[in-house]
């Protein structure tokens, strides 16, 4: 099942995650994939802290802009309209129990994607995420209750890269964004490749509301 | 009594943080609900109650790191 949530605050599309995730875990419904995008805010994973954040909070507050704990792992990142998020609700069943795989195949969607519009994206081993040219472009940070993903994988389509100049993204101070648009050179919009990712996903995880079974046998990360 | 153990999250990985406690010793807890979190890497764990019971002894705490295999709580 494929649930295109459009522009959406990004808390109450967690609330939706959430009651999803449960009802995956009682079988009321197949394995979801949400795609969403949402208003600028900071999230901060249980691996972050807050001062990875390099700008005042009452900067961003008096801006409307909320900085939040929220319950994936890794550090402080940003999402905004111009950014695909995707949050696979998937079990993940018998060898697919794998954290590392999991995340690796959620990398190779993005890859795919980038893939597209010839730009080599790469892996970087020990930093989770996809790059094209030593920046990154798309970042993972995901949950699992009782083996039922949430949180996921966003992808900077042609937003506003300003906003990363206000964290050390993922915590580490050495790190450039990009974004589609500013790779390929010309403004490219989420709705323009919602439906690239939507396949790129199936195709990497043999998606069809069956069983959730990646078809690409992962390469361990050291 | 139970043993519930941490399972194997990913290969390659021998440990994890601890960075939530759902429950207490003392605490009912229901089969399949959220014990502990943990975390490693870029993934958040929530391990789950294999049975519906009471926490007679809980092993971790927040901050503790936490050894694939290694029994976390026992419950009656």
């Amino acid at each position: 099942m494929i649930i295109d949530l459009g522009l959406i605050d990004y808390e109450d599309c967690y609330k939706i995650q959430r009651d999803m995730v449960q009802r995956r875990k009682l079988c009321e419904i197949d394995d979801t994939l949400i795609l969403a995008e949402h208003n600028s805010v900071f999230t901060i994973g249980r691996s972050g802290r807050k001062d990875n954040l390099v700008v005042d909070e009452n900067y961003l507050c008096a801006r409307g802009i909320k900085v939040l704990n929220v319950d994936r792992g890794g550090d402080i990142t940003f999402h905004g309209k111009g950014q695909l998020v995707v949050y696979p609700i998937v079990l993940l069943k018998d060898k697919w129990r794998d954290l590392h795989a999991y995340m690796y195949n959620l990398e190779s969607v993005a890859i795919k994607l980038i893939d597209r519009y010839l730009l080599n994206p790469e892996r970087c081993i020990g930093r989770t995420g996809v790059w094209v040219s030593g920046k990154k472009v798309a970042s993972i940070g995901v949950g699992v209750s009782n083996w039922v993903t949430y949180h996921g994988l966003s992808i900077n389509i042609n937003l506003d890269l300003e906003f990363f100049n206000m964290i050390y993204p993922c915590g580490m101070r050495d790190v450039k964004m990009t974004s589609l648009s500013q790779l390929i050179g010309k403004d490219i919009s989420v709705e323009d490749i919602k439906d690239c990712v939507v396949s790129d996903f199936e195709n990497v995880f043999n998606f069809g509301g069956v069983d959730f079974a990646p078809t690409e046998a992962p390469e361990m990360k050291s | 009594m139970t043993d519930v153990k941490l399972p194997s999250l990913a290969e390659g990985v021998d440990k994890a943080t601890v960075t939530y406690c759902y429950k207490g010793v003392g605490d009912v807890v229901k089969e399949g609900e959220d014990l502990i979190e943990l975390v490693t890497d870029k993934a958040t764990f929530n391990l789950p109650s294999p049975v519906t019971g009471v926490i007679k002894q809980l092993f971790v705490c927040e901050g503790d790191e936490a050894r694939v295999g290694s029994i976390i709580a026992k419950i009656e």
